[in-house]
């Protein structure tokens, strides 16, 4: 059968089993669009091209699957660089498409000619041009493999104008992804493996330090049988949360920066940490040189340039984390830790219930409460995907997500704008759950362009924005770092309601703790998108802090009196 | 200093991967070769770079997730033969003609071209070598020099050749669509 490169590109979509593409159309990627009116592919249109990488991030982070983002050359595919890197820093499988200048004046400075392969050479897993229309089908298929693969990662795809409109013979049999060949690493390591048994069988105090590539392995019921089997206590990265239920008794919470004060002291303290699929960022160890020193450290990861990166390890099991869990698990022997896991509790002590929310209600709005009160009305149950700053914390302490793929925010690159765009993927991935955008007064000005998108796809996500007036993230390091000197951090907002309204959305403004929960309930009854603006505590801070290099038991603490940095509502 | 030497596929483009990959890792890189080997399909490089065992494990293994990297090795501390060649052109006249030409042949270079003022000379070894004669050749007044960067090979049976595999695709793709289909 005789195709155009731009029908190829769409039925090879298709057949690998595509729904949605998020994208935005010009010139050089029309031809693509005019096939596109023509296929059963759905486009979803953006009001801008980083909106459309964060939703097909969005979509693959809900789903496991693969999310497709496509833009025009030039200023469509270098406003797609945010999201790009973004994806690439959480691991996020998207594949993005590109039209690009005919390959006759490739090189030319042509109108709207931008090398993004070259730009995003160092944010993507791979990236290739396409100048052949031979060669769309394949390139797009080894594309989705190479993303999803491995240690997943966005793919940049680059078509030529020319190879869209000229024609070719397209058999799908024909056109069979084609990697190099690799040497394949023989990743059993029995040394390695016999020392991490010798250590699980040994250890007093260990803690497993859950990671997002426990999500992406799919290693969810291997990484509870483990854990039942030693009976561990776990601690979760901020992309781990979800991993392992919230509600069971051996999950300590998230670790790290604004990790809970017993998690960093149990990590202190341990004399092994399992890690699982989680990279030992900076803002999960504090101050590497005093980072849990008394610790033996097993690290179970796939990508072996993360093996001793950050920190060093006694053994390496690379591998899935599955398949190496699966391994590992019926050599466990020792499992009677109660005597530690009852110490961690005294270090709980009655912190479990945290020190805000069981304040009285004395008129002031914390984003806590609003979060904690989410969780309760939502049984726990909704997707949550949350932007950049305090909110994006407060979630992550006060929601307490007990399935994976239920948090979705961004870690890495922390990009602020991620949340309402990542959110309407989300959506798209699963229609039928209940998705809610949590999003800072700061970081919903950045992308909320999108709403128009919700109104056009008519789709129904409920968006949370904690509004306090400003970037708070940034605010609380220039209270704790720099002397309360607030440089370009107040922030002005417009009336979000008046203007969710004038994108056709309702909305509702929320004041006093009082009305949280009705507010909530409203939009959850509602069938259609809902926006509420949370007008929360302008001076909060995000406890326990542990500060930018400090070590990770040294955390500034919510001070007795919270309301004493109270400041006046508008 | 450490040695790596990496299999790539020889097409457009992979050098380019290759060092801005290094850029990345913040490691400076003191020489890179790069030519076709046996199979002209795949190139081999030699990468010199300016780190130290764990700077050259993180690059071996970034370098292998690549796609079009076959395989990286860090060779540094096993027994190497090591090249480089250079081309030096020295200026030359009737009086220390044979003074240059005594020092080449201790230093087993070879004269490849003769003009009236100048000599070029090509001398291929260590680095350490040719330094040597580069320092010597210095005061009589080099016009003009070109080196190739170092090569390495293990010595004897230590061979690079690990058997290359084809990467399953068929069953990651078919996973893509099924998900994809029913998210
Ligand atoms: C404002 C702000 C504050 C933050 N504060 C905190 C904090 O307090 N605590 C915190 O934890 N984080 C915090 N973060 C997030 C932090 O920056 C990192 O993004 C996060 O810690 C990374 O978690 P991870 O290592 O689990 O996931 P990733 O970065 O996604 O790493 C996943 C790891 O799993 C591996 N992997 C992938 N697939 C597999 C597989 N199949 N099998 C085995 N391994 C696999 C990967 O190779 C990788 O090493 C904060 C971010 C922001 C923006
Ligand atoms: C694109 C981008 N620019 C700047 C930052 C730095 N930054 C991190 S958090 C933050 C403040 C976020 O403010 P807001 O969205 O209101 O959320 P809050 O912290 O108040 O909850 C800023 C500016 C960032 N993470 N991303
Ligand atoms: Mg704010």
């Amino acid at each position: 059968m005789k195709l155009t490169g731009a029908e190829i590109l769409c039925e090879t979509l298709t057949r690998l089993g595509v729904r949605e593409i998020f994208g935005y159309p010009g010139g050089a990627i029309l031809p693509v669009y005019d096939a596109l009116g023509k296929s059963k592919l759905h486009h979803v249109l953006v009001r801008h091209e980083q909106g459309a990488t964060h939703m097909a991030d969005g979509y693959a982070r809900a789903s496991g699957g693969v999310g497709v983002a496509m833009a025009t050359s030039g200023p469509g595919a270098t406003n797609m660089v945010t999201g790009i890197a973004t994806a690439m820093m959480d691991s996020s499988p998207i594949v993005c498409i590109t039209g690009q200048v005919s390959s006759k004046v490739l090189g030319s400075d042509a109108f709207q000619e931008t090398d993004i392969t070259g730009i995003t050479m160092p944010i993507t897993k791979h990236n290739v041009v396409v100048t052949q229309t031979g060669d769309i089908a394949r390139t797009l298929r080894e594309a989705f493999v190479i993303a999803k693969s491995g240690r997943p990662g966005p793919v940049l795809v680059d078509v030529t104008k020319d190879a869209q409109q000229a024609t070719a013979e397209f058999e799908w049999d024909a056109c069979m992804p084609k990697l190099p060949p690799k040497r394949i690493r023989n990743n059993h390591d029995q040394a390695e493996f016999d020392r991490a048994v010798e250590l699980l069988n040994t250890a007093k105090r260990p803690v497993v330090l859950a990671g997002h590539g426990i999500m992406v392995s799919g290693a969810m019921r291997a990484f509870e049988q483990f854990i039942r089997a030693g009976n561990y206590p776990v601690a979760m990265t901020l992309l781990g949360i979800g991993c392992f239920p919230a509600k069971d008794p051996l999950n300590l919470g998230m670790m790290g920066m604004h990790g809970e004060a017993w998690v960093n002291n149990a990590i202190q303290e341990a004399d092994l940490l399992i890690a699982v699929g989680m990279r030992f960022d900076d803002r999960v160890t504090g101050d590497l040189r005093t980072y849990a020193e008394n610790a033996r450290k097993i690290h179970i990861e796939i990508d072996r340039a993360e093996i001793n990166k950050n920190v060093k390890v006694d053994a390496a099991l690379v591998g899935d984390a599955r398949e190496v869990l699966e391994h590992l698990t019926p050599h466990i022997e020792t499992r009677d830790h109660s005597a530690w896991i009852r110490h961690i509790n005294e270090l709980k002590g009655d912190s479990a219930v945290r020190d805000i929310q069981s304040l009285p209600d004395t008129g002031h709005l914390y984003a806590a409460h609003v979060i904690n009160d989410l969780w309760k009305e939502t049984r726990g149950e909704a997707i949550v995907v949350t932007d950049v700053g305090q909110h994006q914390m407060w979630e992550a302490q006060y929601y307490h997500h007990d399935r994976p793929r239920t948090l979705i925010t961004s870690g890495g690159l922390g990009t602020m704008g991620f949340a309402l765009p990542a959110g309407i993927g989300a959506k798209f991935a699963k229609p039928d759950s209940e998705v809610w955008v949590v999003v800072g007064d700061g970081g919903f000005q950045m992308t909320m362009s999108e709403l128009a998108t919700i109104v056009q796809e008519k789709i129904n996500v409920k968006i949370a924005i904690i509004n306090n007036g400003y970037l708070g993230m940034v605010r609380q390091w220039q209270e704790f770092f720099y002397d309360k000197r607030y440089v370009a951090t107040p922030l002005v907002a417009p009336d979000f309601i008046a203007l969710a309204n004038a994108f056709g959305i309702r909305a509702e403004r929320i004041t006093t703790r009082a009305e949280v929960i009705p507010g909530i309930r409203t939009a959850r009854e509602a069938n259609e998108t809902v926006l509420l603006d949370f007008r929360v505590e302008q001076e909060d801070s995000v406890y326990p802090m542990v500060p930018a290099g400090a070590s990770l038991h040294d955390m500034i603490r919510r001070p007795h009196n919270p309301l004493v940095e109270t400041a006046s509502d508008e | 200093m450490q040695t790596l030497v990496a299999y790539v596929e020889n097409k457009p483009g992979v050098l380019n991967r290759v060092s801005s990959l290094a850029r990345r890792l913040a490691i400076n890189i003191d020489s890179l070769t790069v030519g076709p080997t046996e199979n002209e399909e795949i190139a081999r490089m030699t990468i010199v770079a300016h780190t130290d065992e764990r700077g050259a494990h993180r690059l071996e293994a970034s370098l292998e997730k690549l796609v079009d990297v076959l395989l990286a090795e860090n060779i540094s501390g096993r027994a190497l033969l090591e090249r480089d060649l250079a081309l030096i052109k020295v200026a030359a006249d009737q009086q220390n003609r044979p003074h240059l030409m005594e020092l080449i042949k201790v230093f087993r270079a070879r004269v490849v071209d003769v003009a009236p003022e100048s000599l070029i000379i090509e001398v291929s070894g260590t680095v350490d070598k040719i330094d040597g004669l580069l320092e010597v050749l210095r005061p009589f007044g080099v016009l003009e020099m070109a080196r190739t960067g170092r090569i390495s090979m293990t010595r004897g049976s230590d061979l690079l050749r690990p058997p290359l595999l084809d990467i399953e695709v068929s069953a990651v793709e078919s996973e893509v669509s099924k998900v994809n289909k029913h998210p």
